[in-house]
């Protein structure tokens, strides 16, 4: 169970302008701006829940995470995390949660990975029993057999994230934090590491708590979304209450061989090149069929599409509609 | 234990790079080699420092050269901390169920100080039978003494140097006039620099506790006890180290870089 109340954030950042004169004047007097990182974030998250946490860069996601591991202690609020504090009591904390830096690695680069995790285990005074089936299950789960004995740095970006994310369940956390986890990573290795958190969430029921900005991650994985913006939690709902939100745009792509468009009250065209164009279709004014009739008048089509707002749509209208 | 197997994990990864080991181990022992040939042709001019004999500089040198190497070997993970934060690392740190102290200190362990060492244990080798010093059980003591006083020293240094890193990671090569500072001054006994240096050496960085005053004793040209036991009261040194790495992991905590 993870409870955040009322947290605050300010960061003071000190200014300075450019050129050596101001650098000089900077040894001696600072001038600072403070930055309000978060305001009054509160969320509540149950065991077993799988959470997107989303918003543009800077707006407070990392700040939060630093907090709920125990990196960061925040001006005021209260922060329960299984009963406990995290910046108070560190220690006792991060036994039960795993932490994924999608761009910074815990593995020793020179050693096979395998090294990295044995390191791993004493230092979480793993239980050998407890750390050959959670190694088992996680190599055969991951498909780390082959790679088990390779020291780090000779590894692919996807084969290093699969270890990274095993090397952060070998201890039995009760959460997982991952933060950014599919970044970098091919169509293939993505795939892999989605269906490796869902089944992680499902099987062991470790809550997940996931940072990211692809928002493929978001409608593979979560169920629900914290959406932050400028340090405040602006959005806190599940995933299809989002899409009933916009689900009155429909987006229609047609073929065409000739003829020509035209726009009418509740139809917008998008883009519209060599034959292949696309329209926003707002179902509150016009409806699907409606609209078919109306581009296909003057035209000749050969092949059409209509799909529902992406997620990655969704976002987008969301930050626009809460200007961030 | 658990710095056992950083332990391993360090040797492992360092022997990766066979060749890299053995240059910068040559390295090291090649620039303390100068070192020495620099207070060889000191004597080679004069016959004595301030009274100080050829081997008794020789058996100074070799005892900061010894301390400062070892402590480089096994807290150089206070010396390299500044990227350890710029680069993430101590994020990570923070995340695991450790103290961040041991964790800092396990981070590296850099073997190829042997090359410095080596030089250390020539030294003494050849200086403590030359030096004429008849090495009753209270001179061995004292040398003990020394020895691990100056590492605690250094390594106290180190974790000032890091602590630092937790409020700025730039412009931090001033801190080296204390610790490579410290080294190049201590290869000879400090009060040949004069009453400043030393008062400057016995109360605010206490190299002169475990560098000047036993040695004093060591080669009999003092026989009072205290100075005998005076690096015990320099050890007491890593006590305000500590407060401010504590202070700086506090600044850390709340700012986040």
């Amino acid at each position: 169970m993870i409870e955040l109340r009322n947290i605050n954030k300010t960061f003071k950042v000190a200014r300075r302008n450019a050129g050596f004169g101001e650098a000089l004047k900077a040894l001696f007097r600072k001038e600072y701006t403070y930055i309000h990182a978060l305001k009054d974030v509160t969320f509540t998250i149950g065991d077993g829940e799988m959470v997107g946490y989303i918003g543009p860069n800077g707006a407070g996601k990392s700040s939060t995470i630093k907090i709920m591991s125990g990196i960061l202690n925040p001006d005021s609020g209260e922060c329960i995390i299984n009963g406990l504090t995290p910046w108070k009591n560190r220690k006792e904390h991060v036994r039960n949660i795993g932490v994924v830096f999608g761009q910074r690695s815990q593995l020793w680069w020179d050693v096979p990975v395998i090294d990295s995790f044995e390191l791993i285990r004493d230092i979480y005074k793993v239980d050998e029993a407890v750390y050959r089936r959670n190694l088992d299950e996680l190599v055969e789960m991951l498909d780390l057999a082959e790679i088990m004995r390779t020291p780090a740095r000779q590894l692919s970006l996807g084969q290093r994230m699969r270890c990274e994310i095993a090397a952060s369940l070998l201890h039995d956390p009760k959460i997982l934090f991952l933060d950014e986890p599919t970044i970098g990573l091919d169509a293939v290795s993505k795939i892999a590491v989605r269906n490796f958190i869902r089944r992680i969430n499902n099987e062991r029921k470790t809550t997940v708590i996931l940072t990211t900005h692809d928002m493929q991650d978001i409608e593979a994985l979560t169920e629900r979304i914290l959406l932050i913006g400028k340090g405040r939690i602006l959005l806190d709902g599940s995933l299809s209450e989002l899409k009933k939100r916009n689900s009155e745009y429909r987006t229609i792509t047609l073929e065409y061989s000739c003829g020509e468009f035209e726009e009418i009250h509740g139809i917008t065209k998008q883009s519209q090149i060599n034959g292949h164009a696309v329209f926003s279709v707002d179902t509150n004014i016009i409806t699907v069929s409606d609209a078919i009739a109306h581009l296909s008048k003057n035209a000749d089509i050969t092949d059409i599409s209509v799909v529902g707002a992406s997620a990655e749509e969704m976002v987008v209208s969301l930050y626009e509609e809460f200007k961030i | 234990m658990l710095y056992g197997k950083y332990f391993s994990i360090h040797l492992k990864s360092q022997m990766q790079y066979k060749t890299s080991f053995f240059l910068t181990a040559l390295g090291q022992f090649l620039t303390s080699f100068s070192v020495y040939l620099s207070i060889y042709f000191m004597f080679e001019r004069f016959n004595r420092v301030e009274g100080f004999t050829y081997t008794e500089v020789l058996l100074c040198f070799a005892v900061v050269l010894m301390a400062f190497s070892l402590a480089e070997c096994f807290f150089r993970g206070f010396d390299t901390f500044p990227t350890i934060i710029s680069n993430g690392e101590f994020d990570r740190m923070m995340v695991r169920p450790r103290s961040v102290i041991f964790q800092v200190l396990a981070s590296k362990i850099e073997f190829s100080r042997i090359g410095r060492l080596l030089q250390a244990i020539i030294v003494f080798a050849y200086a403590i039978p030359a030096s004429g010093i008849s090495w009753t059980y209270d001179k061995i003591v004292t040398l003990l003494l020394m020895l691990i006083s100056g590492i605690t020293v250094f390594s106290g240094l180190f974790i000032i140097y890091a602590s630092f890193a937790f409020f700025t990671i730039e412009g931090l090569e001033f801190m080296n006039i204390f610790t490579d500072g410290g080294r190049e001054f201590g290869r000879y006994p400090l009060s040949i620099y004069g009453e400043g240096v030393l008062k400057f050496f016995t109360y605010v960085i206490p190299t002169a506790l475990f560098q000047y005053y036993p040695f004093l004793y060591l080669i009999g040209r003092s026989d009072n006890l205290l100075y005998m036991f005076l690096p015990l009261v320099g050890m007491l040194f890593l006590i305000p180290c500590y407060c401010f790495w504590r202070f700086g992991l506090r600044h850390y905590k709340s700012t986040g870089s």
